[in-house]
C-alpha cells in the first residue's frame, strides 16, 4: 500500500517539557489510522503538526507529497480536518457554515444538501450552530470536512463527550468514509473506539510512541492471556483441567469456574478435555484481552489513569 | 486572498444581526440618541449662542461619528476574543482561508455597519439641522474611514493582547474612554490643564476628532496632513504589532 503521510522523527516541545518527541510512523493510502493514548499524551499535537497548524521543532513530515509548513494552502485543499472541540459561531445555521465552507475551496465542493442528507442533518439546515446537539454538531464538523472531498480526513477526538448512541452512529460515518476510498487519520483516549474502527492504532504516551500495528496483531503480541470461565456441577472438572498444557491459574467459586492460561490454543483444549470428559456445562464464556489491555501492559497503567 | 472574503463578511453581518442587542444596540440607539438631542436642542438653536450652535452644528455629528466608531472598536475586541477563545478562529485556519481575510471579513463587518448607522443618522438628521450646514459628506464619510481604520487597529492590537473574552470588553472600554474623555470631543484641547494636553498629543483619536471636525467645518485635507499622519502611523504600528503577537487559540 502506498503511504499518504510519512512523519519521521518530529519533536514539538512546550517551554520545557517536549510534547512529542522523536515520534515517527506511516499511514497508508485507504486506512483508517488511529493514534490512541491518554489525554496529553502529545495526539493533538501530532496530529496539527500534520495538518499544518503547529511547526514541529525537529524531524520531517510528508503528507499526500507536500509539506505542511511550506505548501500549507494546497495541503488544505486536499484535506478536510475536525479538530478537537471547535466551536462555530453561535448563530450560524448549518446550512450557512456548510455554503462558506464550499466557497473556500477551489476544487469542486460536493453537493452539500447531499452531504447534509447523508449525515442526517437536513431537517437542521436552517438551526443556528448554538442549538443542536452534541453529537448533531460532530455531524456537522465531519461534514464541513468531507465538503471539498478530501483525500485524506483527520479527525481529533471526535465522539469525546457523546453519549454511546451517537458514538456509535459516528462509528458507522467514518467507516462510511472509509468506503469513499479516503484515508482517515484519528485519535482517540477511547480504547473501544479504537478497536472497532481503525485497522492500524500508534499507541502514544508521554510524546513517544509505543508500538504500532492492527489492534488484533497488538493484543496478540502483547497478551497472549485466555480465560475460560464456565459453570458445571461435575466435582472433578477442575482436576482435569490442571491436566491442560499452558493452564496458570483455577478457581472454583460454587459452580464456576474461571480457567487462566495463555496461549490460542487454550480454549480449544479446554473444550477438549470437555468433550472428551463428558463433563456437562450450563455455561461457557471466554473473555480475551483486548486494547485496553494491551496499554496497561505497555504502560503498567489504565488509560483512563 | 479575496476567496470567501464577501461570503464571510455578509455570513458575520448576518450573525450579528441576530444578536439580540446586534441591530438595535449599534444602529438603533445611535439614531435615537441623536434624534432625541436633535430635538431637544436643535429647535432653539437660531435663537442661543454661538456655543450651542456650534455644538449642534460641528460637535454633535462628530461626537455621533466618534460614539459609533468606538462601539465598533469595542465590538470588534469581544468577537475576536469570543471567537478565538471558542475555537473559531483556529477551525477558519484549518481551510484554504488566509488569516488575512478572517481578519479583514470582520473589519469590512464594522465599517459597513458603521456605514449603515451613518446614513440613517444623517437622514434622520436632516429633519433637524438649521438650514445653511452644507457639510461635505463625501469628505467626511472619507475622514471618518480612515478614522475607523486607525482606531480599529487599535483595536486588534488590545484584541492580540487580552488574555480571555471575559476581559475583552472592559480592557477595551479602559482604554477607548479615557481616550474620548481628552480627545476634544467634549471640550477643545487647548482648554485642557497641560498635564491632560500633554496625554491628549499622544492619543491617536485626538487626531481623529480633529480631522472630523475640521473635514465637517469644511476645512482643506492639507490642513489636516498633522491629523492624517498620525493615523496613518497608528495604523500601521498597530497592525505590525498585532501581526507580530496576535494569537490564533
Amino acid at each position: 500500500m502506498r503511504p499518504v503521510i510519512h512523519v519521521s522523527a518530529i519533536r514539538k516541545t512546550y517551554g520545557s517539557t517536549a510534547a512529542v518527541d522523536d515520534v515517527s510512523f506511516e499511514v497508508n493510502d485507504g486506512e483508517i489510522f488511529g493514534l490512541i493514548g491518554p489525554n496529553g499524551a502529545g495526539k493533538t499535537t501530532t496530529m496539527e503538526c500534520i495538518e499544518g497548524l503547529r511547526t514541529p521543532d525537529r524531524g520531517a513530515i510528508s503528507v499526500l507529497g507536500l509539506d505542511p509548513f511550506n505548501d500549507v494552502y494546497k495541503l488544505q485543499e486536499r484535506i478536510g480536518v475536525q479538530l478537537q472541540q471547535a466551536q462555530l459561531q453561535k448563530r450560524i445555521k448549518v446550512w450557512e457554515a456548510v455554503d462558506l465552507w464550499a466557497s473556500l475551496y477551489q476544487r469542486n465542493a460536493i453537493d452539500g444538501e447531499r452531504l447534509l442528507e447523508q449525515l442526517g442533518l437536513i431537517e437542521k439546515r436552517n438551526a443556528w450552530f448554538m442549538t443542536l446537539s452534541g453529537g448533531q454538531k460532530q455531524r456537522l464538523f465531519i461534514a464541513l470536512a468531507l465538503i471539498n472531498d478530501p483525500e485524506l480526513v483527520f479527525l481529533d477526538e471526535l465522539t469525546t463527550g457523546l453519549d454511546p448512541q451517537a458514538r456509535r452512529a459516528i462509528w458507522d460515518l467514518v467507516r462510511g468514509i472509509r468506503e469513499r476510498g479516503k484515508t482517515v487519520f484519528l485519535t482517540t483516549h477511547l480504547m473501544e473506539e479504537a478497536e472497532r474502527l481503525c485497522d492500524r492504532v500508534a499507541i502514544i504516551e508521554h510524546g513517544r510512541i509505543i508500538d504500532i500495528d492492527s489492534p488484533e496483531s497488538l493484543v496478540k503480541r502483547h497478551c497472549p492471556e485466555r480465560t475460560v470461565v464456565l459453570a458445571t456441577d461435575d466435582g472433578s472438572a477442575a482436576e482435569r483441567f490442571r491436566a491442560i498444557p499452558r493452564v496458570e491459574a483455577i478457581t472454583c467459586r460454587g459452580s464456576q469456574v474461571t480457567i487462566r492460561g495463555s496461549g490460542d490454543d487454550l480454549v480449544t483444549e479446554v473444550i477438549h478435555c470437555l468433550s472428551e470428559n463428558r463433563i456437562r456445562v450450563t455455561d461457557f464464556r471466554t473473555i480475551l484481552p483486548n486494547l485496553e489491555d494491551v496499554f496497561l501492559k505497555l504502560t503498567g497503567h489504565s488509560i483512563r489513569d | 486572498m479575496l476567496r470567501g472574503l464577501w461570503k464571510l463578511t455578509w455570513i458575520e453581518i448576518k450573525i450579528f444581526l441576530r444578536e439580540p442587542l446586534g441591530a438595535i444596540g449599534t444602529i438603533g440607539i445611535p439614531v435615537l440618541v441623536f434624534l432625541v438631542v436633535g430635538r431637544m436642542v436643535g429647535r432653539r438653536t437660531a435663537l442661543t449662542s454661538p456655543a450651542t450652535s456650534n455644538f449642534i452644528g460641528v460637535g454633535l455629528p462628530v461626537l455621533a461619528s466618534v460614539l459609533i466608531l468606538i462601539g465598533a472598536v469595542l465590538s470588534l475586541v469581544t468577537i475576536i476574543s469570543i471567537y478565538r477563545e471558542g475555537g473559531i478562529l483556529k477551525r477558519l485556519r484549518a481551510t484554504p482561508l488566509r488569516p488575512e481575510t478572517i481578519l479583514t471579513a470582520h473589519v469590512m463587518v464594522k465599517l459597513l455597519l458603521s456605514a449603515a448607522t451613518l446614513v440613517l443618522m444623517v437622514a434622520a438628521g436632516k429633519r433637524y439641522y438649521p438650514v445653511g450646514i452644507h457639510a461635505p459628506l463625501v469628505g467626511f464619510t472619507m475622514a471618518l474611514l480612515i478614522s475607523t481604520c486607525s482606531i480599529l487597529s487599535i483595536g486588534f492590537l488590545i484584541a492580540s493582547l487580552v488574555p480571555t473574552a471575559r476581559f475583552a470588553q472592559p480592557i477595551g472600554a479602559i482604554i477607548m474612554y479615557p481616550m474620548m474623555a481628552v480627545s476634544g470631543l467634549f471640550a477643545p484641547v487647548e482648554s485642557l490643564p497641560p498635564a491632560a494636553q500633554a496625554v491628549a498629543k499622544v492619543l491617536p483619536l485626538t487626531y481623529a476628532v480633529s480631522l472630523l471636525e475640521g473635514i465637517w467645518k469644511g476645512d482643506a485635507w492639507w490642513a489636516h496632513a498633522r491629523d492624517l499622519t498620525a493615523l496613518a502611523v497608528t495604523f500601521i504600528v498597530c497592525t505590525a504589532v498585532s501581526a507580530k503577537v496576535f494569537r490564533w487559540e
